[in-house]
């Protein structure tokens, strides 16, 4: 069944206003044979998100209100910890993430403290233009020099951490615009952690709609590098370092 | 007649903050600093002169200047920590969002185990808002 290193696995899913698609990710994710726990993050939701989401079987958490992806993460984080889980894998409530990908994603964490399921490397169909193309072409070469790995796709949020991935988000997982994806991986890079990725395929998404607009594009990229500067400039966290020094 | 203004404000502004804080309305170290400017406004309304002469020894050729720059300072500084203090206070509204919703999810799993176990035992339960002894 499951890779002996990662005996339980939490399957998060940060979810605002998702009760189009949720109900179908989680039973997607429920009839894989690898017997994942899934955690559904309800961020502050409006309609039936937390409704449906328990129907379909999920652990729900109830944010009494919108904290964003961000801080849906590290409120998940914060369970897993609790709850004693050996690993974690964040999963987008739209459906947008093959739920056949989330053992591939987890398999990158046999050498890794993160695993980031990319959607550039090789496999797949999705692409992107203009301003959002060149952030994240930017950050990605950027990072990659960081990690001393190859990275494509760092802003993806489908991806795995370890317990010292974990303990290392516990101490640092920013709740800010951006914080969950550029300025999470760079800190915990520099706190020690080790990053890979794994190319996946991304999906269309279930339900709701993307933004997409020029504008939009333009000021993701001014925020994103802003974010990585931000990043390189903050102290890097302890607690992955006194950990690998005992273990 | 602009001093007498002056000064009425500067004690108006003073009482305003004396009685938000008796009746517990601002904390002390906000009204510590509010405190302060409506003590050094009254000082300034009483003694006119002293804002010429702070003036004239810092080389600003219209005293009045040196006030409003003065006063540009203090509110940027005010701002600031104003800023700061609602970064804290947005920590922690999150650490409690964060505790509030794993205790609530904690509770439910207990809430279901308790019923699962009374069904093993007894007639089918019945979920009520309360838990009751049966």
């Amino acid at each position: 069944m499951t890779p002996p290193l990662l005996e339980r696995v939490l399957v998060i899913m940060p979810a605002w206003n998702e009760g189009l698609a949720v109900g179908n990710t989680v039973r997607e994710v429920l009839a894989r044979p690898e017997g994942y726990d899934i955690l559904v993050v309800n961020d502050g939701s409006t309609d039936n998100t937390a409704q449906v989401a328990a129907n379909a079987g999920a652990t729900v958490l109830q944010l009494p209100f919108n904290l964003g992806v961000g801080g849906a993460m590290r409120a998940g984080f914060k369970y897993a910890h609790r709850l004693n889980y050996d690993a974690v894998i964040q999963v987008d409530a739209d459906g947008q993430h093959d739920p056949k990908d989330i053992a591939v994603v987890l398999d990158g964490l046999e050498n890794a403290d993160i695993s980031i399921g990319a959607r550039f490397a090789e496999k797949g169909t999705y692409t992107v233009s203009g301003p959002r193309k060149w952030a994240m072409v930017f950050l990605a070469r950027t990072i990659s020099r960081l990690a001393g790995t190859r990275l494509t796709d760092v802003t993806s949020g489908f991806r795995a951490a370890n317990r010292r991935g974990i303990a290392q988000y516990l101490d640092h997982y920013p709740a800010e615009y951006l914080g969950d994806t550029i300025d999470s991986l760079v800190v915990a890079i520099r706190s020690g952690c080790k990053v890979t990725q794994v190319p996946v395929e991304m999906r269309v998404r279930q339900a709701g709609t993307p933004s997409h607009n020029p504008a939009k594009a333009a000021l993701y990229l001014g925020r994103s590098i802003f974010a990585f500067l931000f990043a390189m400039t903050r102290k890097p966290s302890t607690v992955v370092h006194a950990e690998s020094e005992v273990g | 007649m602009s001093v007498l203004a002056a000064f009425i404000l500067s004690l108006f502004i003073l009482f305003i903050v004396f009685d938000m804080l008796r009746r517990k309305k601002i904390r002390e170290k906000y009204a510590a600093l509010w405190l302060l400017v409506g003590l050094a406004m009254l000082v300034l309304a009483v003694f006119p002169r002293l804002l010429e002469f702070v003036a004239e020894i810092l080389n600003v050729q219209v005293p009045s200047n040196l006030l409003f720059a003065m006063s540009i300072v203090l509110a940027l500084g005010v701002c600031l920590h104003l800023s700061w203090e609602i970064s804290v206070v947005e920590d922690e509204t999150r650490v409690l969002a964060e505790e509030s919703a794993i205790l609530r999810a904690q509770l439910t799993a207990l809430e279901s185990r308790l019923d699962s176990l009374a069904g093993d035992t007894g007639p089918a339960p019945v979920r009520t808002e309360a838990p009751t002894d049966e």
